[in-house]
């Protein structure tokens, strides 16, 4: 993408737009799809985090690390410190999973490749070993979060529900344009540089160590929000958002949106949660073997992604 | 004193039980370079399928009982080898060279599928096949400490695998050709060693190995859906911790994980699972390449 394209780029206007249809489509679409698009663009704010390390060639399967502390911030912070606000647990829950990774990017960034991925399952299989164990947080079965209040607000029933989905159509909207100034600022640019090649980055001057730290604290900090809006949707909270299992789903959403725009996690978040829901009805014994057919076809025929589908006009040579 | 007799029994046989899923994993990704996720499938085919056998055999309730102890390896090899080599020849060879990353997503796709194949064949009720487990009775050791023969035949079973795997490897030209492939594929295949061939080999045997494990394991179990995903990650800790791609990189770090894990279990129960990812982040963040990897030159 040259200069010229960033100024004249369609990105943030098509935000806009897509956020207000959403916005809009809360008085007119079921219950069931609004709760289903909470849920999905929660989860896709997740896989951001998973997509722009994998811009910088790292691919981590413990991505439901910051997820679960994203969560259980809002649970723990509802439950023991009596905040009841959703924007302040929101707040709270993103802020510990941003102190996690700052605890632990500086050791997770000096590792590459499979390293990392395994670096990085080892933590949050850690994190999942310690709230399995633990019977105050409720050991496996986990503990409900209360419904939050906004503003001093409290919304009953139908409206409670609306509230939570147009605050997650907010939080992504404004997630996306902020990644998206930020893929296409110089630093996002640097960190594909990194991943073609590290070493010249050096030569440049650059210190790539610090390029891959500031993206792993802020897909932490993004997959902590992702975490926080889903625990204040679904009103439970429980370890399996931990399990490595859960890491492997964002990494599969990734692959099937693809990594080449803010966007793309967003529609494979959508499309993914869509096809659960179907395949759960129809066949629900066959749905991680559809999975895994789907994420190799994806890999064979489609690896950028199903973005790959909507950006057809500029073929790139670089993989 | 009878505390730290059984940590350090309990904790050889969960060393060797670790050894035995690890070692499969770590062959194939030393000449391979595939960190194989579907290996805990593997495992999950070899103890349902042994499972199945012997339980099928016991219900008939004829026939020397004994044999059931040697159905378990033949199972082992029949289910191991047929899943190993469909793989390998269906989809694996067709990716070879790729980066080492994707590949662990192609495993993990992999997993996913068998994982479902697995409930499809067997159905989700629970498997027993605790009779060649009953069959070797107990042993008392010390003062009131009863372990289970079959368990400690494990550490055995373990021991003599590893010899196997080590006299193959450095005694053999078969596996000194391993080796060259394992140490620079590029040279060797310049000096004209089959890789694809020695790829099929490896991959083979180490879908055994994954399959001996659950196999052996069946009988200490029930065997339910969802032990393959459980496995793979203890596996991971092992190889990693050792240094990925060498035997005896697994066997330290199962006798480290495995007497860690039995520590912790004897002495303070709730950091159990802690303890074991614990071990593995200590040892990465120490020696990233693990106990006995090689540390690989940066390339410009």
């Amino acid at each position: 993408m040259s200069l010229r394209n960033y100024f004249s780029s369609p990105t943030e206007p098509a935000l806009l737009l897509a956020a207000a249809v959403f916005v809009a489509g809360a008085w007119v679409m079921p219950a069931w799809l609004a709760f289903l698009l909470t849920l999905a663009l929660a989860k896709a704010l997740v896989v951001l985090g998973v997509v722009i390390q994998m811009r910088a060639g790292l691919v981590s399967f413990g991505q439901a690390l910051f997820y679960c502390i994203g969560g259980y911030g809002v649970g723990l912070a509802s439950q023991y410190l009596g905040v009841g606000d959703a924007f302040a647990l929101l707040a709270l829950g993103t802020v510990a999973a941003l102190l996690m990774a700052l605890a632990c990017g500086w050791l997770l960034t000096r590792y590459r490749e499979i390293f990392y991925a395994m670096l990085t399952l080892a933590l949050s299989m850690i994190l999942y070993g310690v709230l399995v164990k633990s019977s105050a947080l409720g050991s496996t079965d986990g503990f409900n979060v209360s419904p939050p209040s906004f503003l001093g607000w409290v919304p009953e029933g139908d409206a409670r529900k609306r509230t939570l989905y147009l605050l997650t159509v907010f939080v992504a909207a404004a997630v996306a344009m902020g990644f998206h100034r930020f893929m296409v600022s110089s630093l996002g640019r640097v960190t594909e540089a990194v991943r073609e090649n590290e070493i010249r980055v050096e030569y440049l001057g650059l210190s790539p160590q610090r390029m891959l730290f500031a993206n792993y604290v802020l897909a932490a900090g993004v997959s902590g929000l992702g975490g926080g809006l889903t625990a204040l949707a679904s009103g439970h909270i429980d370890p399996d958002m931990a399990i490595w299992t859960t890491s492997g789903e964002f990494v599969f959403i990734a692959i099937l949106g693809g990594t080449g725009h803010v966007v793309a996690p967003f529609i494979g978040a959508i499309v993914f949660s869509v096809l659960r829901t179907f395949a759960i009805q129809e066949a629900p014994n066959t749905w991680q073997m559809t999975l895994g057919i789907t994420l190799l076809a994806l890999i064979l025929f489609l690896p950028k992604g199903l973005w790959s589908l909507v950006d057809r006009n500029k073929p790139e040579v670089s993989a | 004193m009878t505390t730290i007799f059984a940590i350090l029994i309990d904790g050889a046989i969960y060393a060797s039980w670790l050894f035995l899923v690890a070692a499969g994993l770590t062959i194939i990704y030393g000449v391979m370079r595939v960190l194989n996720m579907a290996h805990g499938s593997f495992y999950a085919i070899g103890a349902y399928s042994a499972a199945s056998l012997v339980s099928w055999y016991f219900s008939g309730n004829q026939g020397n009982a004994y044999w059931s102890l040697l159905m378990l390896p033949a199972c082992a090899l029949v289910a191991g080898a047929i899943i190993g080599i469909a793989i390998e020849q269906g989809l694996l060879r067709f990716l070879q060279g790729r980066d080492e990353i994707l590949m662990v997503i192609v495993t993990y796709a992999l997993l996913l599928i068998l994982e479902d194949a697995t409930k499809l064949i067997w159905g989700v009720n629970p498997y027993f096949a605790y009779q060649p487990y009953r069959l070797l009775g107990r042993t008392s050791i010390g003062e009131g400490l009863r372990f289970a023969n079959y368990d400690l035949a494990l550490i055995a079973v373990a021991i003599l695998i590893g010899l196997v795997a080590w006299f193959i490897l450095n005694r053999t030209n078969k596996g000194r050709l391993l080796r060259a492939v394992i140490h620079d594929r590029e040279i060797a295949i310049a000096m004209g060693v089959n890789v694809n061939a020695m790829f099929a080999a490896t991959f083979t045997i180490g879908a055994v190995l994954g399959a001996l494990a659950g196999a052996l394991t069946a009988p200490a179990i029930s065997v339910t859906p969802g032990i393959g995903v459980e496995v793979i990650v203890l596996a991971f800790a092992v190889v990693v911790v050792g240094g990925l791609g060498s035997i005896g990189g697994a066997a330290v770090g199962a006798i480290l994980v495995g007497l860690s894990r039995s520590f912790a279990v004897h002495i303070a129960p709730e950091i159990e699972l802690f303890v074991i990812y614990g071990v593995m982040f200590l040892v990465l963040a120490i020696r990233p390449q693990g106990l006995f990897g090689q540390a690989l030159a940066r390339r410009i």
